[in-house]
């Protein structure tokens, strides 16, 4: 039950990289937070300053209120599960999970109890008494988060999780993380380079790029509100079609298709048009057309990969079609398609700024 | 067929050989030291049990001998018994302080001091015996244990090697610990020496073995007859066999080689199941 805040955090590592620069942010009681990001943009570095692995060169982090910079990484009473779990594996189930509370003078009675408590919580309890080498990677999986839960912290750090698991266990246990938050309702944050991972389990994202926060909202919020060309093109799968494109005499140019309903842009910089996947429609008279290379089915939904050949000039340009249900197309047929103006995003491409 | 019968022939072969090779200088040892001593004298060398076993070896192991017939066997035995486990159990406290303030905490120089620790292979106890000896005198330690393990257990080999184990645990394990409240001493303690079982278990058996083999450094240190190591005692009794007018006493230096052998061997033996079994059950 805690708040954490963020105020001007900074790391600076002794060889001049500068990982995280002047981080903002406050996180609700019981919130789950997730920072995403391409790998190496600091997000895990972020996450190691709050659980106090990392030391912070800048700024301030405080929990409850309380600033905790200087506090040790055990007595800030948080608890974090690694990407490799780093359980330790010479110690049993049972004893991996009451290392941590042993160590805090915890009564052996008291200790046991909560172990069992947690581990039939998580559904490990008939696996006590063996060791991780003989679990499987999910069971381990739900070890590494009974360490974390059983301690009851103030807050839940996930580095990573889930990236060790094959596809179908990280399904089942990103439901399982969101729901045990929920249940036990501590504030946590989670870190993660998988934007489906990030969207589903997030109350709130923070995107992180180059050690900056480029936007944080709620998943919705910053899919179809992004407010960088940078935040656009990481959230959503597939990906936002982007088209380069330019403003001259009133009118928006891609190559050399005049494209109407936009205004009041500047002219003669680089812009960046983009069209997410659905807000693509089949039209007769369309202002594009598209050549199909690729017609993936997904059941629900299928989506249509092809070369638009509209604009001359420049190397076509790959765009992706949300065509929903059983569409018949085949690759080598060629589509006109048609856009909804008022969802359009137009970004500059010198420094990502959204402008409409 | 006749292939792999030719190849697991020829692969026996040499196996068996080797096994005569390394066996039958132990076996004439054990079997010459149950004849008498004129038999020795005079028909050499022999390859078959002589007799004389429980003679020999109850006087070798009880019945005092050397020059001031003040030692046994026994007492020998116990005294390599104390360097070697001394010798052994020191190295792997030193070796392993050493390498877990190396690698794991962040102070100044540390990589050079490692280097300069690693550099003192190029030092080993023959060149600097006259001042390491000097200095076990003058604290007044000759013919003490302590001053017979202690110079000697500091140790550049056991130190890179658990540098180099501790490097390959994962950091996360170090995290965790760090936010499961365990101290320094706690994580080594309960984390770092347990996940280091093997190397321990393979510093010990090999420290063992070099430290019951010491010769030259027991040799210096000791001037009393019972503080005698048993390798030791074999070059002096044998010494005293052939110096003191009487019949030599061949039959009793091949009963201290034969009883000098047994302690590692059989610490090999033990600790090598256990040494398997630990690299077996990979752990880490």
């Amino acid at each position: 039950m805690s708040t954490l805040t963020l105020s001007g955090v900074n790391k600076r590592y002794d060889n001049g990289a500068h990982a995280v620069r002047g981080v903002d942010m406050s996180i609700a009681d019981g919130e789950l937070v997730v920072f995403v990001g391409p790998s190496g943009c600091g997000k895990s570095t972020l996450l190691r300053m709050v659980a106090g692995l990392e030391s912070i060169t800048e700024g301030e982090v405080a929990i409850d209120g309380r600033r905790i910079n200087e506090i040790s990484p055990a007595d800030r009473d948080v608890a974090m599960v690694f990407q490799n779990y780093a359980l330790y594996p010479h110690m049993t189930v049972f004893r991996n999970m009451a290392y941590g509370l042993a160590n805090r003078g915890m009564a052996k009675v008291e200790i046991e109890a909560k172990v069992r408590e947690t581990a039939k919580m998580l559904r490990i309890g008939e696996f006590l008494e063996r060791r991780p080498a003989q679990l499987s990677g999910g069971q381990r999986q739900r070890v590494a988060m009974g360490r974390a839960i059983v301690r009851s912290p103030k807050l839940f750090l996930f580095d990573e999780p889930l990236s060790n698991l094959d596809a179908k266990l990280r399904v089942q246990m990103r439901i399982e993380i969101k729901r045990l938050q929920r249940e036990l309702g501590v504030t946590a944050i989670y870190v993660t380079h998988d934007q489906t991972e990030a969207m589903t389990l997030a109350d709130r994202l923070a995107v992180i790029n180059e050690g900056r926060i480029e936007q944080m909202g709620s998943p919705m919020e910053l899919y179809s509100d992004p407010r960088t060309l940078f935040v656009a093109s990481f959230i959503g799968s597939p990906h936002i079609n982007l088209l380069p494109a330019r403003f001259d005499q009133g009118q928006l140019l891609v190559g050399d298709t005049t494209l109407t309903g936009f205004a009041d842009l500047p002219e003669g910089v680089p812009l960046m048009l983009g069209i997410r996947p659905e807000h693509l429609s089949l039209s007769a008279d369309g202002t594009f057309e598209m050549s199909i290379d690729l017609v993936e089915q997904l059941g629900a939904d299928s989506m249509i990969y092809g070369a638009v050949s509209a604009f001359s000039g420049e190397e076509p340009i790959e765009l992706c079609f949300r065509a929903g249900e059983a569409t018949r197309h085949v690759p080598g047929e060629r589509l006109k398609l048609d856009f909804q103006t008022d969802r359009a995003m137009v970004f500059r491409q010198d420094n990502g700024e959204r402008l409409i | 067929m006749t292939h792999s019968l030719w190849r697991s022939l020829s692969t026996h072969g040499i196996l068996i050989l080797g096994t005569i090779f390394m066996g039958a200088p132990v076996w004439i040892a054990f079997m010459s030291s149950t004849h008498p001593a004129d038999t020795l004298i005079r028909d050499g060398m022999q390859y078959w049990f002589g007799g004389h076993l429980l003679e020999t070896y109850n006087e070798v192991l009880f019945v005092e001998g050397g020059v001031m017939k003040k030692v046994t066997a026994s007492r020998m035995l116990y005294n390599s018994m104390i360097l070697g486990v001394g010798f052994a159990v020191g190295k792997v406290i030193v070796s392993m302080s050493a390498a877990y303030a190396i690698v794991y905490f962040r102070f100044r120089l540390a990589t050079p001091l490692f280097w300069v620790i690693f550099m003192t292979l190029l030092l080993p106890l023959e060149v600097r015996i006259v001042p390491s000896y000097g200095v076990v005198a003058n604290l007044g330690l000759l013919d003490t244990h302590f001053g017979l393990i202690v110079p000697l257990i500091a140790s550049a080999t056991g130190t890179f090697y658990f540098r180099q184990y501790f490097k390959s645990v994962p950091e996360e394990l170090l995290e965790a610990a760090r936010l499961d409240n365990a101290g320094p001493v706690r994580f080594l303690i309960d984390i770092l020496v347990p996940l280091s079982k093997t190397m321990i278990a393979a510093i010990l058996i090999i420290m063992f073995v070099v430290g019951w083999n010491q010769y030259l450094w027991p040799l210096l240190m000791t001037t009393q007859e019972e503080n005698y190591t048993i390798v030791i005692g074999i070059k002096q009794i044998y010494q005293v066999l052939s110096e003191g007018g009487e019949l030599p006493q061949f039959q009793k230096a091949f009963a201290l080689t034969v009883l000098a052998t047994l302690p590692p061997v059989a610490v090999v033996l033990v600790f090598q199941n256990w040494f398997v079994k630990g690299l077996v059950e990979s752990e880490k």
